[in-house]
């Protein structure tokens, strides 16, 4: 079993750049703690991490399954108001209620598909879009119930310290993401959704042709995305310690694609690389608002981005990769950019 | 109560119309879903304000300024940020948030998140078959109705319409019969935003000038948009008005619910979409069907 392990690290992970700042990245997280407990460093990367698996389920949703939603803070706020009720009404304690939640917020997916179902392209992302928006309206037309604006204050923490959530988050981050990972990938030996998915974004006529019933995984897509943006929505309201309309708004869905589009489309790292430089870096760079940075967070994002897609349309991380690893043209194992012959079958590189 | 309401529906219902046609004008000849649309009709009217209010340039200086400046913009930024990257969709959409959100930030950071109005262009009032109407309304519902007229004419009897209108049908063919396409898809993007920046002219009077001014018309815009049928232009202008009567029922009929005036206006376009998934003169394209 060690064995094993460590054979597929020295042949399979540490020939390949991006495999092993993959490894690197996350090695640092675990440790990071050790290294500093700065609660508002701590805290920046909670919400970090959740905003991690909010964008990769996006990811999935949209980039994966070619249906572009623009409203998937429907799933985060859904799952946020679902554990602020079931604690305010019930008293239930986040053990309980996150499930629930996420649970909650799959069961909207599907009822989502109705609807969605029948339309593509543009009309199916201005649809979605519509969603958040009127629940939003309902919240606020149960004022007494919802809180309106100010939302349910008084959520219980996660856990005792900061250290604890944080691993929480942490640990709950990488286990989604590998799910999604491993459900989104093309060449999975075990998984075929990963191959749909791409059959049905590139040619969904092809895909039904070929004997998919392609129905059933664009529902199956709505509802993996679904349950791990309200996995994300729930987290968050324990984290935040409120739930606000702000889960809901039309923001919280566009972070998701500004993030996911900023990384790279398409590539769960991608998703991971974006809410890492926009979200984190950011933050950590204008500490608390007192510096220029911190001020014009916004404006300095907006630039980036802006700048960042003219010259990298296809993302950060694509691009970044694209520029350390080269696919073998023969077997399509990918290698370190600056080697000349394949690892595997020394084919010329170039 | 029914004058009031056929009133300002005629109104709002005309500036969406301005801001839908801009909008569908753009989807339909460069397939790009411009996020940004209406943070043009917010730089617009802030710009009207600026030198109105600020800087106590006349009326008619200041629209002559201000529009004519907001159509250069919008062309400048097409051809230099979106038509670079215009094979890549979800950047292009990506690259319009940004741009819109770049705005609003920017008007933040010159004039504060404060609100600000502008007096009516021409004040008093004009009494119409016994009901007051104030001359702004009046103003607005004149403008709106000589420009929407203007931009039909120019769809439908000038050379450089029929060059738009066959962009939209087809890009490649029109290519082939001699359009410029890049050029057509600028003027587009120009003609767009002029519509948008003389919808903020028609507008700002009656509305507040705020930074985040422009996402409530942009929701509108897309529910308008998509009511009609994406790319159609006699869409666009039908759906606009229809929005338009659903909001000013909600608002006058149950003030105390006005907030929920965009959820009706969701709940009709839901509607029309789950009977009509092309909305309701939505124009198909061959390589797009299913």
């Amino acid at each position: 079993m060690l064995r094993r392990l460590l054979n597929n690290l020295r042949w399979s992970v540490l020939p390949v750049p991006g495999r092993v700042i993959a490894i690197v990245f996350f090695v640092a997280l675990f440790i990071f703690p050790l290294i500093t407990d700065s609660t508002y460093y701590l805290y920046i990367l909670t919400i970090s991490n959740l905003l991690v698996i909010f964008a990769v389920s996006w990811d999935l949703l949209s980039g994966y399954s070619g249906q572009v939603n623009f409203g998937h803070a429907l799933f985060f706020g859904v799952a946020a108001y679902s554990v602020g009720l079931l604690n305010k009404y019930f008293g239930w304690q986040p053990w309980a209620t996150i499930p629930i939640g996420a649970l909650v917020a799959t069961g909207v997916g599907v009822l989502t598909c109705f609807p969605a179902l029948r339309l593509r392209g543009p009309y199916l992302s201005l649809l979605t879009m519509a969603f958040p928006l009127m629940l939003l309206g309902l919240v606020m037309a149960f004022k007494e119930w919802t809180g309106g604006e100010f939302g349910i204050p008084g959520l219980p923490a996660l856990a005792a310290t900061k250290v604890g959530e944080y691993y929480i988050c942490l640990v709950v981050m990488t286990v989604a993401v590998l799910i999604m990972w491993k459900l989104t990938d093309a060449g999975s030996k075990y998984v075929r959704t990963g191959l749909i998915f791409h059959a049905i974004r590139e040619d969904e006529i092809a895909a039904r042709a070929s004997g998919i019933n392609t129905i059933r995984y664009k529902i199956l897509a709505f509802v993996i995305g679904g349950f791990f943006a309200g996995l994300a929505g729930a987290l968050y309201a324990h984290i935040l310690g409120t739930v606000g309309i702000s889960s809901l708004s039309m923001v919280m869905s566009f972070r998701a694609i500004i993030y996911v589009v900023f990384g790279g489309i398409v590539s769960i790292y991608g998703a991971v690389v974006g809410v890492y430089t926009l979200q984190t870096l950011l933050q950590f760079l204008g500490v608390g608002g007192t510096t220029f940075i911190g001020q014009n967070q916004i404006l300095i994002m907006a630039i980036i981005v802006i700048l960042i897609l003219l010259f990298m349309p296809e993302g950060v991380a694509v691009w970044v990769r694209g520029k350390i690893e080269r696919e073998c043209p023969r077997c399509k194992l990918s290698n370190a950019a600056w080697r000349r012959e394949c690892r595997a079958c020394s084919a010329p590189l170039r | 109560m029914i004058e009031r309401i056929i009133i300002l529906t005629l109104v709002t219902g005309g500036v969406y119309a301005l801001l839908a046609v801009g909008f569908s004008l753009i989807f339909g000849n460069a397939r790009v879903i411009n996020m940004a649309h209406t943070a043009f009709f917010m730089l617009a009217a802030y710009g009207l304000w600026y030198f109105m209010r600020q800087l106590g340039i006349g009326t008619i200086w200041s629209i002559l300024i201000t529009v004519p400046a907001i159509t250069l913009l919008g062309i400048l930024a097409y051809r230099y940020l979106i038509n670079p990257i215009r094979e890549h969709l979800a950047a292009v959409l990506l690259m319009t948030v940004a741009i819109a959100m770049a705005f609003q930030e920017l008007m933040t950071a010159l004039f504060s998140n404060n609100y600000w109005s502008i007096p009516a262009l021409i004040p008093g009032y004009t009494d119409i078959l016994g009901v007051r109407v104030t001359n702004q309304y009046l103003l607005t519902l004149g403008i709106v109705a000589v420009v929407i007229v203007i931009v039909w004419l120019i769809l439908t009897k000038t050379k450089l319409g029929i060059a738009l209108r066959a962009t939209a049908q087809d890009a490649e063919v029109a290519n082939l019969m001699g359009i410029s396409v890049p050029r057509t898809l600028m003027i587009t993007m120009g003609i767009a935003t002029a519509l948008a920046g003389v919808a903020a002219v028609a507008v700002a009077p009656l509305w507040t000038i705020y930074p985040d001014m422009w996402t409530r018309p942009l929701v509108m815009v897309l529910v308008i948009v998509v009511l009609g049928g994406l790319g159609s232009i006699k869409g666009a202008i039908i759906g606009a008005f229809i929005i338009a009567l659903v909001e000013n029922l909600v608002m006058t009929l149950m003030p105390s619910y006005s907030y929920l005036s965009m959820v009706f206006a969701i709940l009709t376009m839901v509607i029309v979409l789950s009977v009509r998934p092309g909305g309701l003169f939505g124009v198909m394209f061959e390589e797009e069907r299913l």
